[in-house]
């Protein structure tokens, strides 16, 4: 293991190692909490439910978030589930058989103890959440209902209809408003993080330079805003719009953590990208995002293309349409390909699968990239009032969108970019490699190795935020008792404040010839055509070249409208994607870095015989975790090896 | 397709505000709204103009941020839908289309489709929770909840808190978001035990944030995009009756 790099993680049995450290974690005392500062950045399922804890606990918060509302936070758009290892459906789940499908889930790329953790605090979720009235299914008993969803066999996810989501992150924004209320908490809506400040540690010389607060800015008033803390909780999201079209919300960007990432804290697996296959399929040039469809269909749902190429390019050309192909001739490619979990195969799995079918020509609309999710048979089956209730939110949403009926013509899939499993490197505290800055949900790295399973993005959010970092944070906390207040009248202020205002100036006072879009689509191409569902050397040695002269072109051409006082969001945009345009690049370097393929990473050179993924577990059982060397230098690579003491590593099958 | 936009176009909150006409041509029935604004935008920033300000995020309608009040209709024309599901094969070629922002003083006008919702936050702040802290609950299963409960408290807790009530009612009336979730709540056994202070302050905050008074149009449910229903409004006022008779806050 590199250096730099200490994971962390308490000795013991893995099954004791979380129960042990909690009982023995420095403590803050509750009177001196209120002495304590803590800034949090996104009100997400992570950030709401971790400012809300703190606040609960004592402590002084600031919550920030970009949008209008701390409810409107992108984990409102997840619709299917939530996991955890309840085993209400006595059909033989257990913590280590939760733990287990995550760790395979994601392809031997996770740590042992960071899951395990989460597997046993799935339980306690689930409890909190209908304790504070969240919503869930239940069956006509009064007890929770649950479903299953890709890449186990047991019914593990509890949910409310396709608002799962919705439901989860309300009750986080409940807990919040309730600490709002009482004062402990301080919420700034409209405002995005602009930089982290760091600062001597001035109690304890060992800890050297220590997140120290924040730049932020009021996106209503242009001001910039100066906020000190003891401690920096980055709840951040995940940073798929680095494709311009993703599923996440337009607005879900990588500012917070790529400051962070610049003033010190390593990028962790940042090639790990999560491309979901059920999302409609792209229409034209002038789509600004894509839409998922839940992975729930999938337990109903049939995915096929036609056997007989005559028949798609007839479909693709128009002449015939799904309705025209007798079942004989339907080639059900994941049903023959993965007889033991069929349509539930894991999300990596099912994407290139379909991308396989459609680079073999046998894609099923105009641009030939899509494939049919079928209810046909689950409507002869059970009846189309019984997919009604289990679906119909879903297919109301599909046919707006879509204008076609999915009662009667199958639905249209393909797959899109959905979740980033990369993310800040944090240790078990969940504390990054700067001192008093921790991640935790989608922002950090931890706990899906290269392939996130469906139905658990839910469960870790909410498990760093209620259950693990208001525990961590303490015992860091626990050195600052005698620090007082942190000034902002500092050099270290003046400069981040200083930087940001300059490059704010640069933006208003450019006059370049082209909209900030322009240039986001263009990098939003190249990632992903080359470092999307399949990777190889040359196209990622070629796109790192491309992506430095979009980048060069960007900070030449780029025109931002309007002034620096007012509310212009051309002008967030802006500073948003002079980010994406460096991290574009430190993707392509860390795929072609990953000389192997393991979960949503798939280098072509590196496959089996039937096109399957082929892990290189001598040379790659690691954690990649990237050290800033400035913008146009190499980054430093880190090694945390990945020891693996309790799952065997075998090659994940799902035949 | 070609559209003639009339687009109120405002600086700030405190200037005052006009119509401004956009003409624009060759849009695909696939495009979304948003997406045609999208594109006038990138029009109108290449041209050296100020892009016009809306609020949106998701685009999948479901995080409320989008707000547009189209041809007399928050959310357009269609039913059950937000702005950012709303596509313009809903449009006939050559159509006029007036956008405004939300509407209600309570809602003060930011820039101009985007205005201020932060009352909504401060009504839900005011009760809008079960006072239960971090690792108090008990196991979930312990309390049985009937189907028919559970199902009517999510179908009140699927509001988005976007404002197309308060924007469709003449009154600018709040009553259907609060209502949505005071019922949530007070279907759930996890919320009885505040019950009546949450209706008192949550309806105490409402009025004092500047929202109208209630009576029953009903044009609050019809434009909800979640479709929330009116009964949600019935059963705060049973609540609030119930809650008054025993009030210690007199």
């Amino acid at each position: 293991m590199s250096s730099k790099l200490n994971s962390n993680i308490p000795k013991g049995d893995l099954r004791d190692k979380w129960s042990q450290y909690k009982s023995e974690i420095a403590l803050v005392n509750p009177a001196n909490k209120r002495h304590i500062d803590i800034i949090v950045i996104g009100t997400g399922l992570a950030g709401g439910a971790a400012a809300a804890s703190f606040g609960e606990m004592g402590y002084s918060v600031k919550a920030f978030c970009f949008q209008d509302s701390p409810r409107r936070a992108h984990s409102i758009a997840a619709q299917g589930g939530i996991n955890a290892a309840k085993n209400y459906q006595n059909d033989g789940d257990s913590v280590y058989r939760l733990f287990y499908d995550t760790i395979k889930g994601g392809d031997y790329r996770s740590r042992e103890a960071n899951v395990h953790r989460l597997a046993e605090v799935s339980r306690n979720i689930i409890d909190q959440c209908v304790a504070q009235g969240v919503p869930f299914a239940r069956e006509y008993g009064g007890y929770l209902d649950n479903r299953s969803f890709g890449g186990v066999q047991v019914k593990r996810t509890f949910y409310a209809k396709g608002q799962t989501g919705q439901q989860l992150l309300l009750g986080a924004y409940s807990a919040l408003s309730r600490q709002i209320n009482a004062g402990t908490v301080k919420m700034y809506h409209r405002h995005e993080m602009m930089d982290v400040v760091l600062m001597d540690d001035t109690t304890d010389a060992k800890r050297g330079k220590v997140a120290r607060g924040v730049i932020a800015r009021n996106l209503i008033t242009g001001e910039i805003e100066r906020h000190s803390a003891h401690a920096v909780v980055l709840a951040s999201g995940g940073y798929g719009n680095v494709f311009f079209l993703s599923t996440n919300a337009m607005g879900s960007n990588v500012t917070a953590s790529w400051k962070a990432y610049k003033k010190g804290a390593f990028m962790a697996n940042p090639c790990y990208t999560q491309i979901h296959p059920t999302c409609l399929p792209r229409s034209g040039d002038h789509q600004a995002k894509l839409t998922l469809m839940s992975e729930s269909l999938r337990n109903d749902g049939r995915v096929w293309v036609p056997k007989k190429k005559e028949d798609a390019i007839a479909i693709q050309q128009g002449k015939k349409t799904a309705l025209d192909i007798p079942d004989a001739d339907r080639d059900f490619y994941l049903e023959r390909r993965y007889p033991a979990f069929g349509n539930l195969v894991p999300r990596d799995v099912a994407s290139r699968a379909a991308k396989e079918r459609c680079d073999a020509g046998y894609g099923v609309n105009g641009t030939g990239e899509a494939v049919y999710l079928d209810f046909k048979y689950a409507i002869e089956r059970m009846g189309a009032k019984a997919v009604e209730s289990k679906y119909g939110n879903l297919f109301q949403m599909y046919e707006k969108i879509a204008a076609e009926d999915p009662y009667k013509m199958p639905m249209k899939i393909y797959p899109a970019v959905h979740y980033t499993m990369g993310g800040t490197w944090v240790d078990y505290n969940l504390m990054t490699t700067i001192p008093g800055l921790f991640a935790t949900g989608e922002c950090n790295f931890s706990d899906h190795g290269a392939n996130r399973l469906g139905a658990s993005a839910l469960m870790q959010g909410l498990a760093d935020g209620y259950f693990v970092i208001p525990y961590t944070i303490g015992g860091y906390l626990s050195k600052d008792i005698r620090t007082g207040s942190i000034p902002t009248d500092t050099p270290e202020f003046d400069e981040a404040e200083k930087t940001i205002k300059e490059r704010i100036n640069f933006f208003l006072s450019n006059k370049g010839s082209k909209s900030v879009d322009y240039f986001h689509r263009k990098l939003g191409n190249i990632m992903w055509e080359e470092c999307g569902m399949a990777r190889n050397e040359k196209g990622l040695t070629q796109a790192i070249e491309d992506i430095k002269k979009i980048r060069a072109d960007f900070w030449k051409e780029v025109l931002v409208p309007g002034k620096a006082d007012e509310y212009n969001p051309e002008l967030d945009k802006a500073l948003r994607v002079a980010d994406f345009l460096e991290l574009g690049e430190l993707m392509c370097r860390d795929a072609l870095n990953r000389n192997e393929s393991c979960g949503g990473h798939f280098r072509e050179e590196y496959q089996t015989e039937e096109g399957e993924a082929l892990r290189d577990d001598e040379n790659f059982a690691y954690v990649a975790a990237w050290e800033f060397k400035g913008v146009d230098n190499k980054p430093e690579l880190h090694k945390e090896e990945l020891v693996y003491d309790n799952v065997e590593m075998k090659q994940r099958s799902y035949k | 397709m070609n559209f003639t936009l009339k687009i109120w176009r405002q600086k700030g909150a405190k200037d005052s505000g006009q119509f401004v006409t956009y003409p624009i041509k060759d849009i695909s029935s696939d495009s979304s709204f948003l997406e045609m604004i999208d594109i006038l935008n990138n029009q109108l920033v290449e041209k050296g103009e100020e892009p016009i300000a809306f609020d949106h995020d998701c685009r999948e309608g479901i995080c409320g941020m989008c707000s547009m009040y189209i041809n007399g209709h928050p959310h357009g024309p269609e039913n059950l839908i937000t702005t950012c599901q709303l596509h313009m094969r809903s449009f006939k070629d050559g159509d006029s289309i007036t956008i405004e922002p939300w509407r209600s003083s309570a809602f003060p006008v930011i820039k101009d489709l985007v205005v201020d919702r932060s009352a909504f936050d401060r009504i839900i702040q005011a009760g809008g929770y079960v006072s239960v802290n971090t690792g108090n609950a008990q196991d979930a299963n312990n309390i049985p909840i009937p189907k028919t409960d559970a199902d009517k408290a999510f179908d009140a807790a699927t509001c988005i808190g976007c404002g197309a009530c308060v924007a469709a009612c003449k009154n600018a009336s709040a009553m259907l978001f609060t209502s949505a979730k005071v019922s949530q709540l007070a279907l759930l056994p996890q919320g009885q035990v505040e019950a009546k202070a949450r209706v008192e302050n949550m309806v105490a905050q409402m009025d004092k944030e500047g929202f109208g008074a209630c009576t029953n149009t009903g044009a609050c449910s019809a434009e909800c995009p979640k479709g929330i229903s009116i009964e949600n409004i019935a059963r705060m006022n049973r609540e609030f009756i119930k809650a008054k008779l025993s009030s210690e806050n007199v």
